[in-house]
């Protein structure tokens, strides 16, 4: 690993993390008193940087810059719940542990996507990049058996409120803040920058 | 799962009985820079020992085996902090072990205590737990509680895990509540109840003399949720001393039977798949026929109204117990009110009331201590210690704290732990004037839920005073 100022990127070559630039920077401790002056403690300060692997979700978080929503099926005919199509997307079955299949649901959420429920908060924990207020959403798709997370981009949440995607095509964070939503109608000038709708 | 086979439903099993001999918590806070985790720790056991008139190095003597709870490590910036803490209780050799299961650690402690003593491993069993949340500025620890979410499909989105309970609190509301100020009203009253009783116990960090107006305009966290909705971020620890018969009557003649299950459902709400409502011994599939006739939208269990894991956990306890009805069979609880959205949702998921009725719990004026429609004693109190509103949520703690609530109770010793003056005195704090004894009378039996994340992980821990076991009913 390098000592360059650079912050961290990673590759994989031939089945190994290759690390580039630095990935932590080390900062002094400083001590912390009372009123007295008494030394209560110290704080620990440090900047990192993780490495995540996103196995075989890669497809769903890779598909958003192109427009698309996958899920996953079970086409597994011994399955007990067989035909069960989830989204969040799910490696495997959860009930009978075979490999789900990919399917593409971007006609199906363009199609059916509805808000089941929502909240709307101006707090936040650290490290978060959306715009306040935010916005949650939980939609609900038609012959999806789950119930995804996200955000609405656009316009106030209601409950039953049709909704379709859009995507974040240009810049694109390779996580899940790249889909968002907006009312069904919505015309393309009120996109936020770098959004786009699927084609 | 959304469909179990009849193994997976099975009543657990005991080889032996397993009894709570005595528990002790230090007092909590947002922050207490003054002290650090094992002073907090030697607290909580020297007033179990205390407890049962021994002192600690009496008390050490009898445990063979330990179990931590822990739950965030990033707060405290220590990993292994349970080895820590096990040395300077001066536990070595004695194997131990940390547990980690988000909000219900505390549950899940008891969890594997008990079963170490059920089991038969250990006659006598050490469950400590403890949290230090003060060690982070509190955005950053919003985060950190929020990476206990799904970290790639969750937690991005805000960093914030009140947004995750404000998402059921509103569908709650406008399918179970019908939209009406009212509900959102019994949802205050849940707020205005446990930090009034917070009020009463020396260890709360959170007492206040509140009204629903206050909590209706106290500043929004993530809608419908506003402030004076949400449990404490907390620092603190509490323990509790499990033991084999023989053992248990070797240190007290009065230990109390335990009982302590476990459920789970999904980290991600957005897994839950529509199911039928697994039924509890009170409960019956007509009575649920025309839910969504009752309350229209209400196709989904358990979607984002209902814990499974909480129902599961409860279907294991009562099984255990001979618990048929709560509410009948039951003296008090104490319940995992993170929210008071969650507070409710918890009601019908342990049986105390029908799904989708549990503000009526509430209402009614069986929650309270004294029921404010009658003037007589509450039929089923709740959260007499304040509950994660009013006293605390150091997590790894919790669970914990609450069966030592519920145990104080049947023994008839809640009055002795909260109203010496000394205690108050100690801990800085000062008694109200209008201090109240909330014993509850003749108390014979009571439950503690603890509770996870969304619903990920519930324990439910119940406890019974050996002269007054129920038989079995629930066949």
């Amino acid at each position: 690993m390098s000592n360059s100022n650079k912050r961290g990127t990673v590759k994989v070559i031939n089945g190994r993390y290759r690390p580039d630039g630095s990935f932590h920077y080390n900062y002094p401790n400083t001590p912390i008193y009372d009123e007295a002056g008494k030394l209560m403690g110290v704080t620990n300060p440090r900047d990192l940087t993780h490495i995540h692997a996103y196995g075989g979700e890669s497809q769903f978080f890779s598909s958003l810059k192109d427009g698309e929503i996958w899920g996953t099926k079970c086409e597994n005919p011994d399955c007990e719940h067989t035909g069960t199509v989830n989204l969040p997307y799910k490696i495997y079955c959860p009930d009978c542990l075979k490999k789900a299949i990919p399917v593409n649901l971007t006609a199906t959420a363009i199609k059916s996507a509805t808000v089941h429920t929502f909240m709307v908060t101006e707090r936040t924990g650290a490290f978060n990049t959306l715009e306040k207020p935010i916005r949650f959403i939980n939609i609900e798709f038609e012959g999806v058996d789950t119930i995804l997370m996200s955000y609405l981009f656009v316009g106030e949440p209601k409950v039953g409120m049709r909704v379709v995607p859009i995507f974040r095509k240009v810049e694109p964070t390779f996580t899940i803040l790249d889909l968002s939503w907006v009312p069904l109608g919505t015309s393309v000038e009120k996109l936020p920058n770098g959004f786009s709708f699927s084609k | 799962m959304i469909t179990f086979s009849q193994k997976q439903l099975k009543i657990p099993q005991m080889s032996k009985p397993v009894y709570l001999v005595t528990g002790g918590m230090s007092k909590f806070g947002r922050a207490i820079p003054e002290m650090r985790t094992e002073e907090l720790v030697v607290d909580a056991f020297t007033e179990a020992a205390d407890f049962i008139k021994k002192s600690p190095a009496e008390l050490k003597k009898y445990i063979h085996s330990c179990y931590y709870g822990h739950f965030a490590d990033h707060f405290g910036d220590q990993l292994l902090g349970e080895a820590l803490i096990h040395d300077r209780l001066g536990l070595d050799p004695l194997g131990n072990v940390g547990i980690k299961t988000g909000g219900a650690t505390g549950g899940s402690t008891l969890w594997e205590a008990f079963k170490a003593v059920a089991s038969g491993y250990s006659d006598c069993v050490l469950a400590m737990g403890w949290e230090r949340m003060d060690e982070v500025p509190t955005d950053e620890g919003n985060n950190y509680i929020a990476c206990a979410a799904d970290k790639d499909w969750e937690t991005p989105l805000g960093h914030i895990y009140t947004g995750y309970y404000a998402v059921m609190a509103q569908k709650y509301w406008q399918v179970f509540g019908k939209s009406e100020d009212s509900f959102r009203k019994t949802m205050a009253e849940i707020a205005v109840k446990n930090r009034g009783y917070a009020r009463m116990n020396p260890h709360a960090q959170g007492p206040m003399k509140i009204t629903v107006e206050d909590v209706l305009k106290s500043p929004v966290v993530a809608y419908p949720l506003r402030a004076l909705d949400c449990c404490l971020m907390s620092v603190g620890a509490a323990c509790a001393i499990l033991c084999d018969e023989k053992t248990a009557y070797e240190l007290t003649d009065n230990p109390l039977l335990v009982y302590v299950t476990a459920g789970s459902h999904t980290l991600r709400v957005a897994d839950r798949r529509n199911m039928e409502i697994p039924l509890l011994p009170n409960e019956s599939a007509d009575q649920y026929k025309d839910l969504g006739e009752r309350f229209p939208g209400s196709d989904r269990y358990p979607g984002f109204t209902g814990f499974l894991a909480a129902r599961m956990a409860a279907y294991y306890a009562y099984g255990m117990a001979n618990i048929y009805d709560p509410t009948e069979d039951l003296d008090l609880v104490e319940l995992h009110d993170a929210f008071t959205i969650s507070d409710i949702q918890t009601y019908e998921d342990v049986g105390i009331r029908p799904y989708g009725e549990g503000r009526t719990y509430v209402e009614s004026g069986d929650c309270y201590h004294t029921n404010p429609n009658t003037g007589k004693p509450g039929k089923l109190p709740a959260n007499l210690s304040g509950g994660l509103i009013g006293n605390m949520h150091a997590v790894g703690a919790t669970g914990i704290m609450q069966a030592v609530e519920v145990g104080q109770h049947i023994w008839g010793r809640w009055a002795e732990m909260h109203e010496n003056q000394k205690k108050w005195d100690a801990y800085g704090r000062t008694k109200p004037k209008d201090w109240q004894n909330l014993q509850v009378d003749n108390a014979k039996r009571g439950m503690a839920i603890s509770h996870a994340g969304v619903g990920s992980h519930v324990t439910a821990t119940i406890l019974v005073h050996p002269d007054h076991q129920l038989k079995g009913r629930n066949s």
